[in-house]
Order: C-alpha cells, then sequence, then structure tokens
C-alpha cells in the first residue's frame, strides 16, 4: 500500500516537473513568438493612437494614487530606519545620501513596477482572457482586425510610457517622504537633505532606474497579454491566467532587476 | 451553371488525438443559402472557422476567389475576412464599446466613410434587425437574442460576399429564434450567399437552399432540403427526425 502510494506520488511529482517544463517552454515560444509579431506590426499602419492614449490614462492616471502612496510610504520608512539605525553609529547625517541613492537606483523602479504588475499584469490578463473565453479576440479577427495591433500595441507603449513616469513621480514622493521623516524625526533640515541628496545623486542613476522600468513594462505587459490571448476555458481559467502573469511578472522583475544591476554597475555606474 | 463562391475539398484537421475532420469537401453557389447540419462536436463550427481563417486545418484547401485560404498569412486573412461575414453563436460583441460602436467598428476600420456616414449606415442596419434606438447601449444591457442580432448586424454592415452563421439562433426562446431568422430571411430575398449552422431543423429547411449534413468527419449527404428528405440513408433520416445522429 506505502510502495503504491510512494509510486503515485514520484509519479505525479516528475510529471508535474515535466508539466511545469513543458509550459515554461510553451510560455518562451509564445512570449517569443508575440515579440515578433509586435516586431513587424508596429511599424504599420493603421496605428491605434486614440486607443494608446486610453490605455496610458488606465496604466498610468488611474494607478498614479497607488504609486503616490506607496512611494511615500516606502521612503519614509527607509528615512526611519536608516536613521534610527545608523544613530546609534553617529551615522544618520548620511541618510540623505543612502536614502536617496536607494530610492532612485531601486526602490522607486521596482516598487512602482511590482505595484504596476500587480495592478496593470491583472488587470491586462484578465481583461484580454475574458474577451478571448468570450469570443471578441476571435471577433477582432474576423472582422479583418489583428489583436496584436489593437490589444497587444497600446497596452505595450502605453505602459513602456507610463511606468518609467510613474516611477518618477515615486521617486520623488519617496524623496520627499523620507525628507520630512529627516526633519520631524532625525533633526535634519530640509536644506541639508537637499544638499546631500543631491550631492550623491546622478542623472546615471536616474536614467538606469528609468531603463529598469521600461524593461519591466515590456515584460508585464506582453505576459499578460500572451496569457490573456491564450486562454481556454471559462471563468476559472480567467482568473488562473491572473493569477499566473502576477506571479510571473513580479518573479521577472525580481530577478531581471538583480541582473540589471550588475549590467549597470559593469557598464555605466562610475567605478569608486 | 452556377458560381462557385466558395469550394471547401478534402478538410482534414484533429486536435491531438480527436479526430474532427477527415476530408470533408462542398462547394457554395453563389447565392445559395447552405444548411450545414451535424451532432454536437461534429465539426460544423471548425469548418466555419477555417474558412475565416481562425483555425488552419491540417490538410485541404479552401478556394475562394482563385486563393486557397489555407495557405495565406494571417495579414493576408485580414483583408479576405472584409469580404466573409462570421455572425458569432453569443454575438461575440465587444462588452466595452456601445451598440453603435460595435457596429461601426467594421465601417471604422475598412472605409473611408466619415462620422455622418457611419452613423447614417449603423442607423439604418439597427432599424433593419428591429434594434432602432439601441445605440448608446452597452452589449450588458440587451437580451441575449438582442446581442446576437446586434452580431449579426455587425457582421453584415460592410456587405460581405459570403455570410458564415455559427449557430445564431442556439439558446434563443422561440420569439426571438423567430425574429433572428425573419433577419437572416430578408437578407435571403437580397440575395446573400452564406452558410448557416444550426440545429433549428425546421427553419433551416425554410431557408437553406441546400443542406449538407456532416458526419463522421465527412459530409454525408449534400442536397436540395427535398433531396435530403427523400434521402433513404437512415443516419440522414434520423437526423431529419430530429434524433442524434449516433444514436
Amino acid at each position: 500500500m506505502a510502495g503504491a502510494l510512494e509510486t503515485k506520488t514520484s509519479h505525479g511529482f516528475f510529471f508535474r516537473v515535466g508539466q511545469n517544463f513543458l509550459s515554461m517552454l510553451c510560455f518562451a515560444g509564445g512570449f517569443g513568438v508575440l515579440c515578433s509579431q509586435i516586431a513587424i506590426e508596429l511599424f504599420r499602419p493603421p496605428f491605434y493612437i486614440r486607443l494608446t492614449i486610453q490605455q496610458l490614462y488606465t496604466i498610468g492616471v488611474e494607478s498614479l494614487v497607488l504609486v503616490l502612496v506607496t512611494g511615500l510610504a516606502t521612503g519614509s520608512v527607509m528615512a526611519l530606519q536608516f536613521g534610527y539605525g545608523l544613530s546609534k553609529f553617529g551615522g544618520k547625517f548620511y541618510v540623505p545620501n543612502i536614502v536617496g541613492l536607494a530610492i532612485i537606483r531601486e526602490m522607486g523602479p521596482v516598487f512602482t513596477s511590482l505595484l504596476v504588475a500587480g495592478r496593470i499584469g491583472s488587470g491586462i490578463a484578465s481583461e484580454v482572457a475574458s474577451m478571448n473565453v468570450t469570443q471578441q479576440i476571435d471577433a477582432i479577427r474576423a472582422l479583418g482586425t489583428s489583436p496584436v495591433k489593437r490589444i497587444v500595441i497600446p497596452r505595450l507603449l502605453a505602459a513602456m510610457i507610463a511606468l518609467p513616469i510613474l516611477t518618477l513621480f515615486a521617486d520623488y514622493i519617496g524623496l520627499l517622504g523620507a525628507m520630512f521623516v529627516c526633519m520631524k524625526d532625525l533633526g535634519i533640515d530640509a536644506e541639508y537633505f537637499f544638499a546631500k541628496a543631491t550631492e550623491t545623486l546622478r542623472m546615471h542613476d536616474f536614467l538606469t532606474g528609468m531603463a529598469k522600468t521600461v524593461v519591466f513594462a515590456f515584460f508585464i505587459s506582453v505576459t499578460a497579454c500572451w496569457k490573456g490571448l491564450n486562454t481556454q476555458g471559462g471563468t476559472q481559467a480567467v482568473g488562473s491566467s491572473t493569477t499566473w502573469v502576477v506571479v510571473a511578472a513580479s518573479i521577472f522583475i525580481m530577478i531581471s532587476d538583480f541582473f540589471l544591476t550588475k549590467f549597470f554597475i559593469a557598464t555605466i555606474y562610475p567605478r569608486y | 451553371m452556377k458560381k462557385i463562391a466558395l469550394d471547401v475539398r478534402n478538410l482534414h484537421k484533429a486536435f491531438g488525438e480527436k479526430i474532427v475532420h477527415k476530408g470533408v469537401s462542398f462547394q457554395l453557389f453563389d447565392g445559395e443559402v447552405l444548411g450545414l447540419f451535424g451532432g454536437s462536436g461534429s465539426g460544423k463550427s471548425i469548418i466555419l472557422r477555417s474558412i475565416i481563417g481562425l483555425e488552419r486545418p491540417d490538410e485541404g484547401e479552401i478556394i475562394f476567389e482563385d486563393q486557397d485560404l489555407t495557405r495565406l498569412s494571417e495579414r493576408a486573412l485580414l483583408k479576405i475576412r472584409t469580404k466573409i461575414g462570421y455572425v458569432f453563436q453569443n454575438g461575440a460583441l465587444f462588452d466595452s464599446l456601445t451598440v453603435e460602436e460595435n457596429l461601426a467598428y467594421p465601417l471604422r476600420e475598412h472605409t473611408d466613410l466619415n462620422e455622418a456616414q457611419i452613423l447614417a449606415r449603423v442607423n439604418e442596419m439597427l432599424e433593419k434587425i428591429d434594434l432602432k434606438g439601441t445605440n448608446p447601449l452597452l452589449p450588458a444591457e440587451l437580451s441575449g437574442g438582442m446581442q446576437k442580432r446586434a452580431g449579426l448586424a455587425r457582421a453584415i454592415i460592410l456587405k460581405p460576399g459570403i455570410i458564415l452563421f455559427d449557430e445564431p439562433t442556439a439558446g434563443l426562446d422561440p420569439m426571438n429564434t423567430q425574429r433572428l431568422l425573419d433577419n437572416v430571411r430578408a437578407l435571403k430575398k437580397e440575395g446573400i450567399t452564406g452558410i448557416f449552422v444550426t440545429h433549428d431543423i425546421p427553419s433551416a429547411f425554410e431557408i437553406a437552399d441546400r443542406i449538407a449534413i456532416l458526419d463522421g468527419g465527412k459530409i454525408l449527404a449534400i442536397d436540395t432540403p427535398e433531396g435530403i428528405r427523400l434521402n433513404q440513408d437512415a443516419v440522414v433520416q434520423s437526423f431529419i427526425k430530429g434524433a442524434d445522429l449516433h444514436a
């Protein structure tokens, strides 16, 4: 009995591993095909500017409050933690430098992208998947139009434009939050905070942060669209696709952030 | 000699191990409505989807305007699809667009009409299918029957050469079925060419000029309604009597 159970379990385990491996291959292939379709269709008319602006509103404007609140909280908490931690060693006056650098290079881009992956990635995936299971994607094709042009490209462009801008807002509000905490809790005045932050931060810190968000936006939007376009079944499948996209996009953001940071350290950041 | 509008030759299609088509062949003549019948899962809709390029057959040819549609790229198919209208089973209206925007969609995409002309054409279509005044409504605000009629209007608004009806009356109550069939009858009077997939046998016998019965992955019989009625094949007879093909 135990043996039978073990056999069944091991078969189930290998079956699941194989199945996951195959779905990863399927995703990689599908993602690649969709990217090539985007590359082909991007510069061909018609151009759906109105749809892109609509998506910019949905992805950008409607995410702004969430991003601002998170940015403010992140900056404030970091200033508090670093402030109290470094005070023990008499280093609280380094808080503006450290927090400024951490927000601009890492926290702003990554937290904003994770929030957008959660809010927009799931939104795109569920919308496109619902359209797919109710034959609306088929209808787009049957009416002589391309789902890649009408659905994917406007969302991709909007995400790639909106995410860096949202990150800028998150960066500034994060720095503002950190400054207020420094003023209220650490006894550092605004002038000193500003002077130290601008002394440390360079243009490449902003630019590399922005560059990361463009990569993240590409992955979030294309993954969400691909999953949505390949969802089959009913409402349960729509839910599963949504969850899958948020998990996949979040993992990608965290892993690619490491490699992008290594790349920027090797190529752009100055050696000290 | 009637002109062939569409020539379907030796279609084969399988989904994994499930073989759906094992050599489906038929011709659709200009100005005729072909009723396509078959049991559930016999692949009727797949034939329509293959014609419009939403599915690719594994083998076979679909000749339309001297081109084999099965060999065309997706981009080339986009142009063909403006000439072949597809009426989806559930209407497949875009749920984020109003009825007016749904109907205007093909006109905005494929014509140079200005907004006033588009609106006039949309209103004309809505009147034709008894949906006058529903312009600002979202699909969710329409009944099932109204959604299907709006889907029909959207499919024919570009005046395509061929119209494919994928079980447009499925799930409708008798009154809505009759309304939709009235719309199809009106189109038939205008001389449309089309394929009508349905389970509503009496109406289809009335509407279709010829009837094709799909069974076992092949066309079992294709004839005029009268010819089908007189066909002595047991499966054909059981189908006419409304019994399941495989019973």
